[in-house]
């Protein structure tokens, strides 16, 4: 079982997602991640599905997905190179002591720290599943308190 | 009954000038005009509070024609029946909330074969709507997955061009349901009524480059081939494809086997013609099946009672898939040859480039196991075998009626016995395996086929799960004539018993009621019984020479089975003949 990384471009109209995600729902297909947002297109969304399976049940999905009347196009993103990113926001504790090697561990990461508050604070970084999970990671030792990720995006390259 | 000056209204310029005239109308008017446009000669249908302003509308409107149903169901399964004896959209409309679920059974039978019908539902105001008012659901989620798509109106401006493209997309590609919800305040609100125009979408000279390629090659494995076969399917019907597969086939001298939605494809007494495959399939044509080194799918799905056991089917094959909805192709089955295309449309490009075969020993070995192993059943004098009413039923109509089932033995014995001549001649729930779908989609295929006869084969099971809508045939005396195989017992879960659970007979015991005799005679439906194979003989004379609906008790042996038969879970080659003399 593999990753597969598919990007569906759909028209906005309502129910569109219930649409997809009921497709995966009831073919028995799993979603490992998924992301909805703005596409090239006016009135369209692109939404980025990550799903673990054979290829040749990728290659089912999409078929599936061409068929749904709201989705304009189907692409199996992981045929081919591809760029992928996520957004993940972490808030963790972060007493007077510990904020300058926060500091230092975000920079190091090329993360931003976008909140400073009395006891916490809110880190954005970005990048792929890989440097996002590395970096939680780091940061676990001083306390999470919430962690909130938008999911992958993705791209094919060139 | 619609008569023939409706369906050529439907289609005179003038009519429908007078129908496109932009004025200011409701949606309700709408609807009916856009229907109309559409030339739908009958709506199939039970009103209701969500419906009031609609069924307003057709209130003295004297070109637009409607059934009423007597439950929900039997529309739509009415409506199921129309489109696929017709080939035309299939429209049913009912009211919010349980109207429209009682509509999912039959949503899902539509979808499950292919079947195009354009579904409407009232629902409340759209005010209304999220705050569970009285007689309110979703049903544009309920029936997300059994529908090829789905509309919410919000608009009274939104309907006309709702309307038009629902139809496109019910039969477009792979044909299905598509449902539109209309709320009430849609259904009254007033709007100037302008005929919407909508752009096509397929490509074909795309299509049609592939095709001639996939042709070529198809001809190319045909004649590297010692024992081909077609495996044709519902989708030879849905494209009018019938004669030339079965041009392509005589001229090759490939044997065919029909799934059950494609009987019909080719006429049973064909020379070439295996019957059905799988389950309950002929012993000639699982044994093309199992040893063929090239099988042509036509328009087929390879579903789990055409296969058995997935790895063991076809093993020496290499597979051509004929589909036009691509995402069955490699769906269940490996292809080695991947055609996406309307089956009718890459058929006859094949049948253009192919060059004549003679037959091939393939075709003797067919033969000769034709002659071995018939299909049969033991024969009584006294009992009334249910196989000799089918039997009896295709001698006395020459293969020439339209005959709808219900599900279970009795479809299975239809299936084997009847020798189905003309696509569209069998109406039969194959896929979703609807009970109760055999009795109204009887009426649909009557009403649109007004000059065949149209025979109703059911079982005393599934003919009590609609049989309310026998007022429906009596009060618009629609000449249905109603077979019931009754057995006393849900007859095919009992062989199930009797073979896979020892005999146990859990909850199949039917008998003691009703009296379907005096049943039909209080809907009003002239009613004959018969015990025993004269009676039989008899009682079907008179109904045949009866001009209105008959229905007809066929009291039959309690005790027979379906062979042959390959239990689930085995491969074809694990096929049980049934009879201990073979």
């Amino acid at each position: 079982m593999t990753k597969h990384t598919i990007s569906v471009l759909v028209a906005d109209q309502p129910g569109v997602l219930q649409r997809v995600c009921g497709l995966f729902g009831r073919r028995g297909y799993n979603i490992d991640s998924i992301s909805v947002g703005r596409s090239e297109s006016e009135g369209c969304s692109r939404i980025i599905l990550v799903t673990s399976c054979e290829e040749r049940i990728a290659d089912q999905i999409c078929q599936q997905l061409n068929k749904l009347i709201d989705v304009i196009q189907v692409k199996l993103l992981s045929k081919k190179p591809l760029l992928t990113r996520e957004l993940m926001l972490i808030k963790c504790h972060a007493a007077a002591g510990a904020r300058q090697e926060i500091l230092g561990l975000a920079d190091t990461f090329r993360c931003s720290v976008i909140d400073v508050g009395a006891e916490t604070m809110t880190i954005q970084v970005v990048g792929d599943r890989e440097k996002n999970t590395a970096f939680l990671q780091i940061l676990r030792p001083f306390g999470i308190v919430e962690v909130t990720g938008t999911g992958v995006t993705a791209v094919n390259r060139g | 009954m619609v008569s023939m000056s409706t369906k050529d209204k439907l289609r005179d310029p003038g009519f429908r000038r007078e129908l496109m005239q932009q004025d200011r109308i409701t949606g309700s008017e709408i609807l009916l005009r856009m229907l109309l446009l559409e030339g739908v000669e009958c709506v199939f249908g039970y009103p209701g509070g969500a419906l009031l302003y609609i069924y307003d509308a057709m209130h003295g409107n004297e070109h637009f024609k409607h059934l009423l149903a007597r439950h929900e169901q039997g529309a739509i399964h009415a409506a199921d029946g129309y489109a696929r004896a017709t080939g035309r959209t299939g429209v049913c409309i009912a009211t919010s909330g349980p109207g429209a679920t009682n509509l999912v059974t039959g949503i899902a039978t539509a979808c499950m074969d292919s079947v195009p019908l354009v579904v409407i539902t009232g629902n409340v105001a759209t005010s209304l709507i999220g705050t569970d008012a009285f007689q309110e659901a979703d049903i544009v989620g309920i029936t997300q997955p059994v529908t090829k798509h789905s509309y919410l109106v919000q608009r009274v401006e939104d309907l006309a061009v709702t309307i038009r493209q629902a139809f496109r997309i019910a039969n477009e590609g792979r044909k299905g349901p598509v449902l539109i919800d209309i709320p009430k305040d849609v259904s009254a609100a007033s709007t100037t009524f302008i005929y919407p125009e909508i752009e096509a979408v397929e490509d074909a000279a795309e299509l049609g480059a592939s095709q001639e390629a996939a042709a070529a090659e198809l001809a190319d494995m045909i004649r590297a081939a010692e024992k081909p076969v077609i495996l044709a399917g519902g989708g030879v019907i849905h494209s009018e494809a019938a004669e030339v597969m079965r041009n392509f086939a005589e001229k090759l001298n490939l044997p065919v086997t029909t799934t059950l939605m494609g009987l019909g494809s080719i006429p049973g007494g064909h020379p070439l013609s295996l019957g059905m495959p799988g389950m309950h399939g002929t012993y000639t044509a699982n044994q093309a099946l199992i040893n063929c080194d090239l099988l042509i799918s036509c328009g087929a799905r390879f579903d789990d009672r055409v296969t058995m056991r997935l790895d063991g089917f076809a093993r020496g094959a290499r597979i051509v898939h004929i589909d036009i909805d691509e995402a069955e192709i490699g769906k269940l089955v490996r292809a080695d040859l991947a055609v996406k295309g309307d089956v009718k449309a890459v058929l006859e490009r094949a049948l253009r480039i192919a060059e004549p075969i003679e037959p091939r020993p393939w075709n003797s070995q067919i033969a000769s196991w034709k002659q071995a192993v018939p299909l049969r059943y033991t024969a009584s004098e006294k009992e009334l075998k249910p196989q000799y009413v089918i039997e009896m039923i295709s001698r006395t109509t020459r293969g020439q009626a339209i005959v709808t089932t219900d599900v279970g033995q009795h479809q299975m014995w239809t299936a084997q016995f009847y020798q189905f001549s003309h696509p569209r001649s069998l109406i039969t729930s194959g896929g979703l395996g609807t009970m109760g779908f055999g009795f109204p989609s009887a009426i649909g295929a009557q009403i649109g086929c007004p000059d065949k006869l149209v025979i109703s084969v059911n079982g005393d099971g599934g003919m009590q799960m609609c049989v309310q809508e026998l007022a429906v045939c009596a009060i618009n005396r629609i000449p249905v004539k109603i077979v019931i195989i009754n057995n006393q017992t849900l007859g095919m879960i009992k062989q199930w018993q009797e073979v896979i659970y020892e005999s146990r007979y859990s909850h199949i015991d039917l008998s003691g009621s009703p009296d379907f005799v005096k049943l039909g005679e209080a809907y009003g439906v002239k009613s004959l019984r018969a015990t025993t194979p004269r009676e039989a003989e008899e009682a079907w004379k008179e109904a045949l020479g009866t001009d209105g609906p008959v229905l007809i008790d066929f009291h039959v042996s309690r005790d027979e089975y379906v062979y042959p038969m390959v239990p689930q879970g085995q491969s074809l080659e694990d096929m049980i003949l049934g009879d201990e003399d073979r």
